[in-house]
């Protein structure tokens, strides 16, 4: 028989303000094998843990029941405590009476009766319960980066700083990502190539990072400190190895009406390109749906041209497998098209743009070299429109509901450096608010308006209509409750931004959980933000919420102190709930190792006594380093020979016998 | 005598508007083409009744010159739909007029051929109880 002690957590007043902590206590006092049973304030607290600890000692305890927060929040905590007193941390059982019963209840009494249902479900199971101790995996010591942004450039290089190896998978051709196309970044108007640059070039000449640009992740095996990766190389029609990056090709290529993405399509490029300038690696890429030779068979210009013979038309995609310990997600975002939002004109009028696009007109490196010319006619503009949350913040199927973070600053932004470069520039801002928390970002937006006298109107756009060139822009100016109607040159979109495409079957792949608008959910919002709940898995940039430059570059280098954390362990500890089978009611099916998402069941013929018979026969085996215990080969088995430690069939229904008593 | 004893509650019931959605945005009276010819505009009605400042409301010019085109309704990223409430504080004036302003045989007679449809759906929408 066990010596069970009960503790019953207050968490302040989270529970007790609807539970009768008190009566939880005294009513489970009288529970089989409790021997000891108490309320307290705050139980993951110092004192806390010291009265477990020493009820422990002074009642000989073999078993501990928590009621508490979700095991989520403290199981490993409350393990470490019974550890500490001597008990195997695996007779520790806690009753989730705070998520799972205070927060969601109203009514006290009823409250009160199910927390101490709770309770009796987890002392019953804690009565089945048997030591358990975890078994070692070791850890590969490299990490995989995914996406080659700012935030996963970022990552890879303080992984590297820390002397791992460290890989960066690209789908484009060149790392940079979003930062790469924009001008100045905020709030300190330094150009983003000037900061970013330098960055890619580390990256690129680092030797503890391994670039893989037009790649993608294909396939995902494996777990925590053993994952295995498959990584798809696409075709690019030029041998890496070879090309210089001279440009000859790109210059000489016929096939020049393709839209050139790195510009938005602003101009063209040829079928072969490199994206820009600064691209790292700078190597050639040809585009097979732009290519004349590719098409047609005939032309072959760029391998005519280039003299480090690096085109290769017959170039096939290949697979590249390695393994890794731990793998960060860095796929960011990409900015909507507001085609659905017809009142601003954006499918119609070419001076209609989105504010990426416009990051382009301003741009040195861009289109126009800087100049900021009118899409439709190429003359300056003297009145530009910004019109901010189009498509953020909205309830409609055509808003995102989230306020997408960085727009009230980049517009704030563009204000400015078209006043800067234009003083007679006419600029107006229309807003609903205007959200600039951060270090130095009101001082930033009050300077558009004080200093550079951009006319901020507390209103929206409500139509926006070409006539004779010029856009009517009808809106509202709530502060002085009138409709107004003005003319402009061009009109600016702040468009939502949203996580890229790639990001959802990316997480399918990794089993890492996502929000319904596609961010990857963190394993705690306020306490390991750049975690997945998947372990193994860290998050960097946007691919958990928008973010703006300073915030990415701060929590891409806290995803990479989190990774060099796991990296620099030799073994981890598995978790040893995992499954195994009972050689004498396993009949050899194959049933479980079919379903096993992890690979862990093997099989081998084994003699086995059974009934006095003495036989050979074929029994699952469960690598209990690669068992994750998700019980998946437990419910399939057709004869009850797997089982899962910790989690029993006979200690659930226990816990259920328990709550229905 | 108009009864001004309408409460928000019923104007919210009777449209199934909540204005708490509101984010004052100020969409609806940027997008409203009749704006000027009303005295109290989108915005304000739903700002208005919020606060349970209906009766100006009730005796407004604007609630006749709506055109119910429902712009303000589709262009609403909280989906509060100002329509819908402009709606609801002219049925609560014309649910105590006691008589209809237009009977379905009227119509014909009145037809015009520049007239769009809608406005005609919308006329009746207004005038009849």
């Amino acid at each position: 028989m066990q010596r069970i002690g009960v503790f019953v957590c207050w968490c302040g007043t989270n529970i007790a303000a609807t539970v009768d902590v008190a009566k939880v206590a005294e009513t489970l006092k009288s529970e089989p094998g409790v021997v000891f049973a108490t309320d307290y304030q705050y139980m993951c607290s110092a004192s806390g843990q010291e009265i477990i600890k020493n009820a422990i000692k002074e009642h000989n305890l073999t078993g501990v029941v928590i009621c508490s927060c979700s095991p989520r929040m403290h199981e490993a905590t409350f393990r470490k405590t019974v550890q500490a007193a001597g008990i195997n941390p695996y007779m520790l059982e806690i009753a989730n009476i705070r998520e799972q019963c205070s927060w969601i209840h109203k009514d006290k009494e009823e409250a009160t009766e199910k927390a101490i249902i709770l309770g009796r479900a987890a002392i019953a199971k804690v009565h089945l319960n048997a030591p358990l101790t975890s078994m070692e995996s070791p850890v590969v010591k490299r990490a995989l980066v995914i996406g080659g942004g700012i935030a996963g450039i970022q990552t890879a290089l303080d992984i590297a700083d820390a002397g791992f190896e460290v890989d960066i998978v690209e789908k484009q051709p060149t790392i940079g990502g979003k930062m790469a196309q924009l001008d100045k970044t905020f709030p300190t108007l330094d150009c983003a190539a000037c900061i970013l640059t330098p960055k890619m070039v580390d990256a690129g000449s680092n030797d503890k990072v391994n670039l893989y640009t037009y790649c993608e992740v294909d396939k995902v095996e494996g777990f925590v400190g053993n994952f295995k990766v498959t990584i798809k190389q696409k075709p690019r029609y030029v041998d890496a190895t070879k090309c210089t990056g001279c440009g000859e090709c790109t210059t000489k290529c016929p096939s020049r009406k393709n839209p050139n993405e790195f510009n938005m399509g602003f101009d063209n490029r040829g079928a072969v390109y490199i994206p820009f300038a600064q691209a790292v690696p700078k190597v050639a890429t040809i585009d097979p749906d732009d290519c004349i030779y590719m098409k047609t068979g005939k032309c072959g210009l760029c391998a005519k041209v280039c003299t480090a013979g690096a085109i290769n038309y017959e170039q096939k995609e290949e697979f590249i497998t390695k393994e890794y310990g731990a793998i960060v997600v860095a796929t960011g975002y990409n900015q909507i098209k507001p085609t659905e939002f017809e009142e601003y004109g954006y499918n119609n009028y070419k001076d209609v743009v989105t504010s990426l696009e416009f990051e382009r007109l301003m741009n040195a490196a861009g289109p126009t070299g800087g100049h900021l010319l009118r899409p439709s006619n190429g003359k300056e503009p003297k009145k530009i429109v910004f019109v901010q949350c189009v498509g953020s913040r909205g309830q409609s199927c055509r808003d995102k509901s989230y306020c997408s973070k960085i727009c009230c600053m980049y517009t704030a932004k563009h204000a400015m450096l078209v006043k800067d470069h234009y003083p007679d520039v006419d600029v107006t801002v229309f807003y609903i608010d205007v959200r600039t928390p951060g270090k130095n970002f009101d001082e930033f937006y009050r300077r558009a308006v004080e200093e550079f006298g951009v006319h901020y109107i507390k209103g929206m756009v409500g139509k926006v209509e070409e006539e004779d060139g010029v856009l009517k822009v009808q809106a509202s100016d709530l502060l002085a409750n009138a409709q107004i109607h003005m003319d402009a040159d061009m009109v600016v979109l702040a468009a939502a931004i949203e996580p890229d495409k790639s990001a959802r079957p990316l997480a399918t792949m990794l089993t890492a959980s996502m929000d319904t608008n596609d961010f990857f959910t963190e394993a705690h919002a306020k306490l390991r933000p750049v975690e997945s709940p998947t372990a193994g898995i860290f998050l960097s940039g946007t691919c958990q919420g928008p973010k703006d430059i300073p915030e990415t570059v701060s929590q891409a280098s806290a995803c990479a102190a989190k990774v060099i954390g796991l990296l620099a362990k030799d073994h981890l500890l598995c978790n040893p709930c995992v499954a195994h089978s009972n050689e004498t009611l396993c009949n050899g099916c194959s049933t479980c190792a079919n379903v096993c998402p992890y690979g862990a069941i093997t099989y081998e013929d084994r003699l086995v006594m059974d009934k006095g018979v003495r036989e050979t026969r074929r029994i699952a085996v469960v690598n209990e380093a690669v068992c994750q215990g998700c019980g998946a080969c437990t419910v399939t088995c057709p004869s009850g020979a797997m089982d899962l430690k910790g989690f029993a069939n006979r200690q659930i229904m226990a816990e259920v016998d328990a709550i229905c008593r | 005598m108009l009864n001004t004893k309408i409460s928000k509650e019923d104007l919210e019931r009777i449209s199934g508007v909540n204005t708490r959605k509101c984010m004052k945005c100020g969409k609806c009276s940027a997008t409203c083409p009749n704006f000027d010819a009303m005295d109290y505009h989108p915005h304000q009605f739903i700002d208005m009744v919020d606060k349970g400042n209906i009766a100006p409301l009730l005796e407004s010019k604007a609630i006749w010159t709506c055109l119910s085109c429902m712009a303000c309704l589709q262009r609403c990223p909280r989906s509060v739909e100002p329509a819908k409430l402009i709606e609801a504080v002219r049925l609560a004036v014309v649910r105590q007029q006691g008589e209809n302003r237009l009977a379905a045989e009227d119509i014909p007679e009145l037809l015009d051929e520049d007239l769009p449809q809608q406005a005609i759906v919308s006329a009746f929408r207004k005038y009849k109880k």
